[in-house]
């Protein structure tokens, strides 16, 4: 027996990563909104390492915090260790990563969601999306409850006909031993959702006290802690644990290839896609059979816990094998698993069926966020999932779509790489994967994205004014410097030859000396009697934005061509294959994705740079009639 | 819009050849690369008038040429319009040209010129029809030329710099994403040392560019036959020079000898193949199996027979192999006694020629034939030299590129500014195979590497 169970705005199946900044940026947002989990005790859970950030990832959660997210927020809330990796390789690449609480940061989020004005968290396992005339009308829950909304936001992540394998068992079931969501897959594919399937892997969790930490390297948290929320006072953070490293022998590698045969990957019982960037050990020892041994880190699940993980170890070999091949590392010797390691496959969509705006292309009001999109990551599901969140409400709301491009961030190159290419495995960010990385740096996400949260309503007049203030003692310091003379002195040149670069013989600007990469802008207040007291990040922009001025100069170039091929917007109902001479593989491509603009056409792969100037000419033969009638 | 400059005149011997330039900077441009003999600067020129002067690039004086200058609204595009006529000669057209490039003009794409004038209501606007026309049919045959120029030397050097760039970029890539995995460190002198390399192989890759290497190279052309029917001697009577081993014995020629040829406006790239038959030799073996492909791969295909004896089991089976409209078949061997029932080969084969390869008799007829059924028309000329000249300017971006690259490397600067640069310089070389250089490098470093959770 189905029966109604009231009427909101915006549903969000799911309620891990993605789910939470969906559910948390469309009730900020103000519609009603109700967010769906298969169990309350799994909100915002961390089923693989508990850590957030990371090379691009970490860039990811400042953009995020930036728009208006959570993220950050809780991250700097139930970190155990903060640091900032890739220092020395210069500012485009340096990357946060803390190690967080797993339990703490659960509990953190579930609170936040429970608290927020117009959000409501339900426990209960969606089972069909309801539509009508290819729009969404509401969602049905496995007990019959009909909710009646305007949107839905799938963000299942690796619930969706979750399988679990570890050796030669599997059976059906979410991560963590969390109920699997077995029935909404139907209605999605009733719907014309196309899915398919994915795998990621988890390593074994094992007891503290059987590791045997002296016979390795251990690592420390950062000194001066910077955290990922731009709101979040620094002064007050501080590391709890240590973090350690090991490494795999000949022996490990010896045991695990004599058991390869009871590994479902390598038996075929595995369908799905695994992620390249995330194999697991028995891959690595296949695939890279030269290397001699492989890192693992030894890392703390949180304060209330004796549960270690082990990152570098992801296996789906039988748990008697993980045994036996993690007891041949040193400091494992005597090791217990308290939970073994297993690799799990689940439903998931191609991304390309949906629009920038992470809307289905074929559903109305129905979006997706998460690894429900083919992604993989915590930070990467939570970009989405904002993305998805903002752009429900603003729909519902009535207003412009919020589409970030490429240049703006690394939400943006997510997204239009996921929309318009695809992925063919699970998607996992990495900084090169952006061509405007000295533009997208996590020191500037504020100043790239806190204003269009604020235009959306995420971010506070407060905040919002803060930033306009930072910029403005950015830009006055700077303009001070580039004006401000120094003639050469003993005590300089005598700096400067300690600093391993020329001195001067004739006067030269301040500004000058800062862009010198020897030099830091710290280092020559002593030459500066002038100089104001400014706030360290202000500083901070100050010396990257003078340092890196040619380099962003030439970067704002390419953004701008890009930009100029983004604003030509193409008709989304455009049937490509009505343009006169385009070639049939390239209307066949354009069909499938539906590209908003030239610029997102010119990214799908075999469109030919002809194919593009074939559009671009149609386009403005359109635009030319049009204004003509 | 940027200012689009191209050759307009057919792509052949002339009296004249046109370089045209369009676009807001054309005159500007055009000022830089001309010496007039009268006082008036291009710039002070009004439109519809004429100069007399030198062309130059930086200091060498390339032609005498006149110049006309078209005054925006009033041109072809509607656009500044400069164009220059100098006297014939593709080389020095095509130098003229590179001035006019290397001094902030774009190498037109294919229909541009017409594109414009109808964006910039020129032209009717039921003539974007005709334009939508011109830019599908070069697209194609663009495309076409871009694989010809893959087959080409100067391509596959390219791409080997660009193969020694990806994998600079792998390692940064995988060092900074990945700074918690065991990955070899970048260091600015090695990186510095590798980046020299690829730079002094562009140089080199520059200097012996020549423009006219894709009409050289030209037509991939395979000679085929069974084993002793004389194909290496008319290879060798073709190519004008004792390439091939020509012996009696059958099955002389093992691998696949190449040979450019030209032939009136034409250029054939020709391969000389082993025999094609039954064989139990396995080198042998092998080099018929690579004759065979090169049938699949060849634009012109010239089958030989004996005709002095009758088809015999290999030339059915050879006969079988090729059903290409392109395909000649040569019967070698008209100054013996003829025993050839050519009625098969008249029936399968349209083409068909006599002549004796060893006395040089009839090789005449051959030409004419190639010239006949290859007759490439002057615009695959037009997007020969176009593409040619493309890759040419991808390359000297990415010089470019790197020459930065290792002068910030030098000034100390962070590996990550050093990285863009270098981005720069792939970028350029990865558009000669239209790869997009953040999938190559993720591909890269996932491929290489050993990372992950």
């Amino acid at each position: 027996m189905n029966y109604e169970m009231g009427e909101f705005e915006v549903a969000v199946v799911g309620a891990g990563h993605a789910g939470v900044e969906a559910a948390l940026a469309s009730a900020r947002l103000g519609c009603k909104t109700v967010m769906f989990t298969i169990s309350l005790d799994q909100i915002a859970n961390m089923p693989c390492n508990p850590s957030i950030g990371g090379t691009a990832k970490g860039h990811l959660v400042r953009e995020i915090d930036a728009l208006g997210g959570e993220m950050g927020k809780a991250a700097d809330k139930c970190f155990i260790q903060s640091r900032m990796l890739n220092r020395g390789k210069g500012p485009a690449v340096h990357s946060l990563r803390v190690q967080a609480d797993r339990v703490e940061y659960h509990k953190y989020m579930k609170n936040i969601c429970e608290k927020q004005k117009n959000l409501f968290v339900k426990q209960a396992e969606i089972s069909d999306i309801i539509i009508e005339n290819n729009k969404i009308i509401g969602v049905r829950t496995k007990l019959g409850a009909e909710y009646k909304v305007k949107a839905v936001i799938i963000a299942t992540g690796t619930y969706l006909k979750g399988k679990i394998h570890i050796g030669e068992i599997s059976y059906e079931s979410g991560p963590d031993s969390a109920l699997p969501s077995n029935l909404l897959s139907k209605s999605l594919i009733e719907s014309g959702v196309e899915l398919r399937r994915f795998k990621t892997g988890t390593p074994c969790r094992v007891n503290k006290r059987s590791i045997n930490f002296d016979i390795m390297e251990r690592q420390d948290g950062d000194e001066q802690i910077v955290p990922f929320s731009f709101e979040t006072d620094p002064s007050k953070l501080d590391n709890k644990v240590s973090c350690f490293v090991t490494y795999t022998n000949s022996k490990t590698h010896e045991v695990i290839l004599e058991n390869l045969d009871r590994s479902p990957l390598y038996s075929g019982r595995i369908e799905g896609v695994g992620p390249r960037y995330c194999p697991s050990i028995e891959d690595k020892i296949i695939r890279f059979s030269d290397k001699p041994r492989h890192q693992l880190f030894v890392e703390p699940m949180g304060m209330s816990t004796e549960e270690y993980y082990l990152q570098g170890m992801s296996s789906s070999l039988p748990e008697d094998v993980q045994l036996a091949f993690l007891r041949t590392i040193d400091g494992l010797e005597d090791v217990e698993i308290m939970r073994p390691a297993y690799a799990i496959e689940y439903d998931c969509c191609n991304p390309n069926q949906l629009l920038p705006t992470l809307e289905f292309k074929k559903v109305e009001g129905l979006y997706g966020a998460g690894q429900f999109n083919g992604s993989s990551g915590y930070e990467e599901a939570a970009a989405q999932g904002i993305v998805a969140g903002i752009n429900a409400a603003l729909k519902i709301k009535g207003k412009e779509s919020m589409i970030l491009d490429r240049a703006s961030s690394y939400i943006g190159t997510l997204i239009d790489d996921l929309v318009t290419k695809g992925c063919s495995d699970p998607y996992r960010m990495m900084t090169s994967r952006s061509e405007y990385r000295l533009i997208l740096r996590q020191d500037n996400a504020d100043q790239r994205l806190t204003p269009i949260g604020y235009k959306i309503g995420l971010i506070t007049q407060e905040r919002y004014n803060a930033l306009l203030e930072k910029e403005k003692l950015t830009a006055e310091e700077i303009n001070r410097v580039s004006k401000l003379n120094i003639s050469p002195s003993e005590e300089l040149n005598k700096f400067l030859e300690e600093h391993g670069t020329s001195i001067l013989t004739t006067g030269c600007k301040m500004s000058d000396l800062i862009r010198r990469p020897q030099l830091f802008y710290n280092d020559l207040a002593e030459f500066d009697e002038e100089r104001p007291n400014l706030p360290s990040d202000v500083a901070e922009q100050v010396e990257l934005q003078i340092k890196y001025e040619g380099y962003i100069q030439k970067q704002l170039q390419q953004i701008e061509q890009m930009r100029k091929m983004e604003s030509k917007k193409l008709p989304k109902d455009l049937d490509y294959n009505m343009i006169y001479g385009l070639r049939l593989e390239a209307a066949e491509k354009l069909n499938k994705i539906k590209p908003l603009s030239i610029g997102q056409a010119s990214r799908i792969s075999g469109v030919s740079p002809a194919d593009i100037s074939m559009l671009a000419v149609w386009l403005m033969h359109e635009k030319g009639e049009n204004n003509a009638s | 819009m940027s200012t689009i400059a191209a050759i307009s005149t057919p792509n052949a011997m002339g009296g004249i050849s046109v370089i045209r330039i369009s676009g807001e900077d054309a005159i500007e441009i055009a000022e830089k690369i001309f010496s007039p003999f009268g006082s008036k600067n291009v710039s002070e020129m009004e439109g519809y008038t004429c100069a007399y002067g030198i062309a130059h690039d930086k200091d060498e004086r390339l032609d005498d040429c006149i110049l006309t200058v078209f005054r925006a609204p009033h041109s072809y595009t509607g656009e500044n319009i400069v164009e220059i006529s100098c006297h014939g000669g593709l080389y020095v057209t095509k130098k003229v040209l590179r001035a006019v490039l290397s001094n902030g003009a774009i190498n037109a794409e294919a229909g541009e010129f017409t594109k414009r004038a109808y964006l910039n209501g020129k032209i009717d606007l039921t003539q974007a029809e005709a334009v939508m026309d011109i830019i599908s049919a070069k697209g194609e045959r663009e495309l076409k030329m871009a694989e010809c120029l893959r087959e080409g030397a100067a391509f596959k050097k390219a791409k080997k710099c660009s193969d020694k760039l990806l994998k600079i970029l792998g390692d940064l890539a995988a060092w900074s994403d990945y700074p918690e995995e065991d990955i070899p460190e970048v260091r600015p002198e090695v990186l510095s040392e590798e980046l020299k390399s690829v730079r002094d192989d562009l140089k080199t890759l520059i200097k012996n560019y020549d423009s006219g290497r894709i009409l050289r190279e030209g037509v991939a052309t395979a000679i085929i036959g069974r084993p002793n029917v004389g194909k290496s001697t008319l290879f060798n009577c073709l190519s004008g020079c004792e390439r091939s081993i020509v012996t009696e014995i059958a099955g002389t020629t093992r691998d696949i000898i190449e040979e450019s040829v030209r032939i009136g406006d034409i250029t054939l790239r020709l391969s000389d193949t082993a025999g094609i038959h039954e064989t139990e030799d396995i080198i042998e073996g092998i080099g018929v199996d690579m004759a065979e492909k090169m049938i699949s791969k060849s634009e012109l295909i010239i089958a030989v027979f004996d005709g002095s004896c009758p088809l015999t089991e290999d030339d059915l089976y050879l006969i079988n192999k090729i059903n290409k409209s392109n395909t000649i078949a040569v019967i070698n061997k008209n100054d013996v006694e003829q025993l050839l029932d050519t009625s098969l080969l008249e029936e399968k084969i349209q083409h068909i020629v006599y002549l004796s390869a060893k006395e040089n008799s009839g090789v005449n007829a051959l030409y004419e034939k190639i010239q006949d059924i290859f007759n490439l028309n002057e615009a695959d000329f037009d997007t020969a030299t176009a593409a040619n000249e493309r890759q040419k300017k991808c390359i000297d971006n990415a010089l470019e590129g790197i020459e930065n690259a290792i002068l910030s490397l030098e000034t100390g600067e962070m590996l990550d500014a050093v990285n863009i640069l270098v981005d720069e310089a792939e970028q350029s070389l990865l558009m000669l195979t239209g790869q997009k250089i953040t999938d190559a490098v993720v591909d890269e470093v996932f491929s290489r590497f050993c990372v992950g959770k």
